[in-house]
Formats: C-alpha cells, structure tokens, sequence
C-alpha cells in the first residue's frame, strides 16, 4: 500500500470532472534508497536515521515546485473547513475573470466530483481528486493531478484542498503560496483555536461578509487574533455573493499572474 | 487524524533505509510546534506496524518544547503557542527547536 495516500486500497483517486470512470494516479515509487545489510545477526543495535518524516511528500513537493517553475506556472493551496466557500469564491472568480490571469484548479474532496463539475461549469479547466479515508491533499496526489491539468504557462493554479482546518496544514503540496478561508459564519475564534492552519497561511480570506450585520461575529478580535498568530499574512474580506472585496482579491490573483509570466519571460 | 498517514510514513521511511531488518525499536521526535499528536501517533502505531517488518516494535517518542530566537532584539524566549510573539513585541521570530518531525534511530535485531 502507498504510505503517503493509502492507494492500492480505496485510496485516493484523480480523474477529470468529465468522461467515463475514474482513473488511479500513477505512481513512480523511487527506490534509489540505500540498502544497509551490514546488520548484525546477534545483538540489536542502533540505526540512527535522522530523517524528516514527511521527507518524501516534501521531495515531491519540491519537484511539483521546480515542474511548475519551468512552465512559468503559480501554485496556490486554498484551504478552509468545509462549507466555507472555496468553491463558491472559485466560481465567481473564474466568471468574473475569464481567463486573465488563466486559472486552472484542483479539487480535493474525499468522494464525488461535484465541486469539479461547478468549477468546470464556470468555464476553468479542473482536476479531481478523491481521496477516499484521506482527510488531505498530498504532494504525490497533486503531481498525478498536474500531469493531468497540464497548467498553460503564465496560469494560476489553484488547490481546493479538503475541507478541514488541521490535516492540510502540514502537507506542502509544491505551491508557492498557502490561501486560508475562514467565513463569518464560522466564529471569530477559528485563528485561535487552529492555529497550526492561520500561522503558516500567506493570505487570510475571510468570506461571506456580506451575512456580517446577521451575525455577533467580532470582527475586531478576529483580526487581532490573526495579527498575533498570522502577522505575516495579508488579509481580504470578501463575498463572493455580494462581490465585496472582490476586486482586492482578483489583484492579488493577479499579480501571482503576472510573477508566473515573469517567470516563463 | 494526519497522524495516520504521518505514521505510515514512518513506516515506510524506515522499511526504505533498511529493507532487510526486523526493526526492535523506533525513536521519534515529534516537537511542540509540529502539528502532530504524539498520543495519536502511539494510537496508530501498533495497527500501521502490524504486518511490516516494525511489528511488535517498542515505540519512543521525545517532545521538545518550542525555542525562538527574536530576529529585532536577539533574544531566545519560550513562545506561549500560538502566539510566536516577542516579549519586546515583535512578531519577527525564527524558530529554532519545536518545529520538527523526525525518525531520529531504530533499533534492528
């Protein structure tokens, strides 16, 4: 079994929104490892391996990122919990867009194919991946996924993540800039209490402010949490019913757009 | 529940290095600051093991606390996660411990 999605089992599959059946990702297992048969036959005795964990996800990581370098290409890794509005703000940004910069996406979800079918509905070439059990994205099923894709250069590539504020955070998937979404809906103490998701995000959405004069969401302390626990990270507040914020968002969008057409210049 | 997969990635990294051992023993360093849940990692342990050449394994886990180093007044401090803030107030920190996930050794038969 893979050990890093658990395929080969009812494990994580990638297919196109549209045409017959799901496809299994290919893997290429390296196993240019060192074999140490050096092993004493009698006492136990100790290997020290001083070796990352996650070492090989962040190998596959690195070569999405060179992949994506070469073709002038942008990676970005969305991630909220579910129901918070990826795929809605997708939607309306690739509408509202139409191909400048160029978006393609990933969907992560762990069944079906119908954030894949809505994004491909707004006119944006996507990516499915079904992860099964899997409660996150992986560097090896993102690089199944951009074979797939097969990104123009000059393009934004967006990665709808699985809906879950704690798994995705510790998995680099090669993108070059980590997007979390949080809605009002929510509560103002997500930054708080996932902290591990807001630390590491380059950019804090947050969603649906249009529902703000409904909700007791305190917005002050929200964006006082973040300033302790994300002080890097830009911040938009945006709504992709009302389209607040809207334009803000696109110009950070763009301006990826442009850095992947500087790249490939 | 990453600590699955971070657990078969274990696994897989040590039945990598050293295909041919009965592996007796396994030293982890799972840090403050590594998003991971030791206690989650012992939970798996024994069900991801089994079958594969770590069973029956003992499993040692070492937790060091998180250190940073303050890159606008140099000074080292424990951060009271999540907060990586300064007590001088800035937020410009490097971390220098804690954020590490890590085989460190294995024992073999």
């Amino acid at each position: 079994m893979c050990a890093t999605c658990g395929c080969d089992g009812p494990g994580a599959i990638v297919h196109d929104v549209i045409g017959p059946g799901a496809a299994h990702h290919g893997h290429d297992h390296d196993h240019d490892h060192v074999h140490d048969h050096v092993l004493a036959p009698s006492d136990d005795r100790t290997v020290v391996l001083q070796q990352k964990v996650l070492a090989k996800n962040d190998a596959i990581a690195d070569r999405n990122r060179a992949f994506l370098a070469g073709r002038g290409v942008v990676m970005v890794n969305l991630m909220s919990s579910p129901g918070a509005g990826k795929t809605t703000l997708l939607e309306r940004t690739a509408r509202d867009l139409a191909g400048r910069p160029r978006i393609g996406v990933i969907e992560g979800d762990q069944e079906t194919a119908l954030d894949a079918s809505r994004i491909s509905a707004a006119g944006c070439p996507v990516v499915q991946i079904n992860t099964g059990a899997g409660c996150h994205l992986d560097a090896e099923m993102v690089a199944a996924a951009l074979a797939r894709l097969d990104p123009a250069a000059g393009s934004v590539v967006v990665v709808e993540n699985v809906g879950n504020l704690v798994c995705p955070a510790l998995f680099d998937l090669g993108e070059s800039r980590r997007i979390v979404l949080a809605s009002v809906t929510e509560g103002e103490d997500k930054p708080v209490k996932y902290p591990h998701m807001f630390a590491r995000a380059d950019l804090v959405l947050i969603s649906k402010v249009d529902l703000l004069p409904y909700l007791t969401f305190d917005l002050d302390r929200y964006e006082a949490d973040l300033a302790r626990i994300a002080p890097n990270a830009a911040r938009l507040k945006v709504s992709a019913t009302s389209g607040d914020g809207l334009a803000d968002w696109y110009g950070w969008l763009a301006s990826l757009g442009q850095t992947a057409a500087a790249t490939t210049a | 529940m990453h600590e699955l997969a971070i657990t078969e990635g274990v696994v897989a990294a040590v039945t990598d290095r050293l295909p041919d051992a009965k592996v007796t023993s396994v030293r982890l360093e799972i840090g403050a600051l590594s998003g991971v849940v030791a206690d989650s990692v012992r939970f798996c342990f024994d069900l991801v093991t089994e079958g594969t050449a770590l069973a029956g394994a003992t499993l040692e886990i070492t937790e060091p606390p998180a250190s940073c180093r303050c890159r606008a007044c140099g000074a080292e401090f424990a951060p009271d996660w999540p907060i990586l803030l300064c007590p001088c107030g800035s937020a410009d920190v490097a971390v220098l411990s804690g954020a590490d996930l890590r085989i460190l050794s294995v024992q073999v038969a």
